[in-house]
């Protein structure tokens, strides 16, 4: 199947997806007991300001009219108003999104990279004391919470080593760089602000390694297991027998076909990092898409808290078709569009 | 029991006794077994093995309130001057019911559905279940779940059909990819050639052949449920003060950091021990029947 095509029947059925998504989002944020408007506007507003809010957002009219008005406001890009910030939703989409980009990309990136490397490692050097050493961090990993890391890393490197800092994006006597991207770290290196990118670099650190520990665990235990596997093989013997390289054997004929279950998950593991940046976020104070949903959850704000999950839905999907062609490009049995799981 | 009247008992019971064998061989999943049952233990009796069982609830007693840990308080205080290993204790239950009730909500119509998408694959059924499984799995869990609890009213009732409503897409995949390709085998065909029932083919044919899968990744989601629930309760959407709930006491002593580390660390790594032990058994699972797919 050509590429095109996969790409177009993969964006049919994102679309089809997201309609479903949008439906499901919708009837959960509706069918809530107490009155939205109620709540934004307190107890002591008049009557017809409540009666005039519930109008403007169509809270009086049935549900499937209601659905129509909110669908065909979201695909121009008009989220409504959130009831809590007073300003468009998509605004405060475009504020807060860059800095849990930021966040989750950075997170994302030390998962891959040092679950693929410690998985690596440990599967080569099976059963020593390095691969016992991973396989135990896998555990811990596996089974802390990150909001336990998260509380544990600002315990030990905020207060009793203090050398990190634990709350927002950059420290206050830094100037913020001129805003190109939206993400301070990337912001700071395109204009050469060397020491805003050092600053925000360390800012980032600690929230994006409690994030990125639990998917490393998953990605170094699967990594590990089919290297040993793998080396195990005849194919690998036959390479060594012939004589090539160490290294080529150990790069091209075993890390990367041993990489296609590891990246197949990375999709999955990089959502669980985001549905994770919700706690993060709230506990290093970190000014992102993830904080400011979660506060539109507790504040039952139903406009941002469908927008939330929206946006979200839309960011997994590309995520996962960027993954499927990873994975297409590791392994050229899997022909793009064929059936998986088989 | 004396099973030598009935062959099929009998191999079945000879068959759980090799199981065991090579489960119990192995010191890590024994570890794991062993975790699961001290908790489940410590859970069960919290009110007779705690030392305070009063301080499971509403208990003040400020003379002895934010004490580190000590003879008398192994865990320390809390604010409140409650026994945190007491309230670790109760918490316990708190985590292992999340995980049992919505287990028990969604194994069944999760592996139904699966059963039925997978046997009927390339039909308008598998279509209609296997895109609806998509749309739950398009956001993770514990967003959906979060949006969910903020719509109700706060409480461990309400988290657990918030997990639930979110969790079942997982087995419903697990199972759909079991049994559209059990579906061709020879057994199942000649069930079909016999002209046995549907429902014959579909839960005593496919079935019994993805309960080892179906066992296993309910064991290593035992774990993975009481994360989320301990992360619901963390941001205050689950279970409410003065329930006893590790993510709540996890939250709560947040506040008292650097501090009085105790009231934070304990609950913490009660949650961990927990859900390990769910973890280490599951591994084990996996080990014991060669499962590659979970």
């Amino acid at each position: 199947m050509s590429m095109l095509k996969f790409l177009g029947k993969r964006l049919a059925l994102s679309l089809f997806v997201l309609f479903g998504l949008s439906i499901l989002i919708f009837t959960i944020s509706r069918v809530l007991p107490g009155d939205p408007v109620r709540m934004a506007l307190g107890s002591r507003a008049p009557q017809w300001a409540v009666d005039n809010l519930r109008e403007q957002m169509h809270l009086n009219d049935p549900l499937y009219a209601q659905y129509y008005y909110w669908l065909a406001g979201a695909v121009r890009g008009d989220l409504g108003q959130s009831l809590f910030t007073r300003r468009a939703v998509i605004e405060d989409v475009r504020e807060f999104l860059p800095a849990t980009m930021e966040l989750a990309l950075f997170a994302g990136v030390i998962m891959a990279v040092f679950g693929i490397l410690l998985g690596a490692v440990s599967g080569r050097y099976s059963n020593t004391w390095i691969d016992n050493s991973v396989r135990i961090f896998s555990y811990i990993g596996i089974v802390t919470p990150s909001f336990v890391f998260a509380i544990l890393f600002l315990l030990l490197f905020g207060y009793v080593l203090n050398v990190l800092p634990t709350m927002g994006r950059l420290s206050p006597w830094i100037a913020r760089p001129p805003v190109i991207t939206g993400m301070v770290s990337l912001d700071a290196l395109l204009s050469g602000n060397f020491a805003a990118f050092g600053d925000a670099i360390k800012h980032l650190l600690l929230p994006a390694v409690s994030l990125a520990l639990g998917g490393m665990a998953q990605e170094a235990r699967i990594t590990r297991s089919t290297i040993s596997d793998n080396l195990r093989k005849d194919y690998i013997a036959s390479a060594k027998g012939f004589g090539v390289p160490e290294r080529l054997v150990m790069f091209k004929y075993l890390l990367k076909p041993s990489l296609i279950p590891t990246v197949s998950i990375l999709g999955l593991d990089f959502a669980s990092l985001i549905g994770n940046a919700f706690l993060v976020e709230l506990i290093f104070n970190w000014p992102g898409f993830s904080r400011y949903g979660i506060h539109a959850m507790l504040n039952k704000d139903l406009n941002a808290v469908s927008a939330v999950v929206m946006v979200l839905g839309v960011i997994f999907i590309i995520v996962n078709i960027l993954v499927d062609l990873i994975v297409a490009w590791l392994d050229p049995r899997i022909r793009l569009g064929a059936e998986r799981g088989k | 029991m004396n099973y030598s009247r009935n062959p099929l008992l009998k191999r079945r019971a000879e068959g759980f006794k090799k199981g065991w064998y090579k489960f119990s061989r192995n010191p890590v999943s024994v570890l794991g077994l062993f975790f699961v049952l001290t908790v489940s233990f410590l859970a069960i009796f919290a009110p007779y093995v705690s030392p305070y069982p009063t301080h499971a609830s509403r208990f003040v007693n400020f003379a002895e309130a934010g004490q580190p840990p000590s003879l008398k308080h192994l865990f320390g205080t809390d604010v409140f001057g409650r026994d945190i290993l007491s309230r670790v204790f109760f918490g316990f239950r708190y985590s292992l019911m999340m995980g049992v009730v919505v287990l028990s909500l969604v194994v069944i119509p999760g592996v139904v559905l699966g059963l039925v998408a997978g046997y009927y694959r390339g039909t308008w059924i598998d279509t209609v279940i296997m895109r609806t499984t998509d749309i739950f799995l398009a956001v993770p869990p514990l967003i959906l779940a979060l949006a969910i609890c903020s719509v109700l009213t706060p409480s461990v009732f309400n988290a657990m059909m918030a997990v639930s409503l979110m969790w079942w897409p997982w087995y419903t995949r697990l199972v759909y990819g079991l049994s559209s390709s059990l579906r061709t085998e020879f057994f199942v065909q000649a069930a079909e050639v016999t002209g046995a029932s549907r429902s014959h083919i579909l839960f005593r044919e496919i079935l019994p052949n993805c309960v080892s899968s179906i066992f296993t990744k309910m064991s290593l989601d035992m774990g993975w449920v009481i994360l989320i629930g301990s992360a619901l309760s963390f941001v205050g959407l689950g279970a409410q003060p003065p329930i006893p709930d590790l993510g709540t006491m996890v939250a709560d002593g947040a506040k008292y950091l650097p501090d009085q580390w105790w009231i934070t660390i304990f609950p913490a790594l009660a949650i961990m021990i927990t859900v390990l032990g769910f973890n280490l058994i599951g591994d084990g699972f996996r080990d014991l029947f060669a499962l590659e797919e979970v």
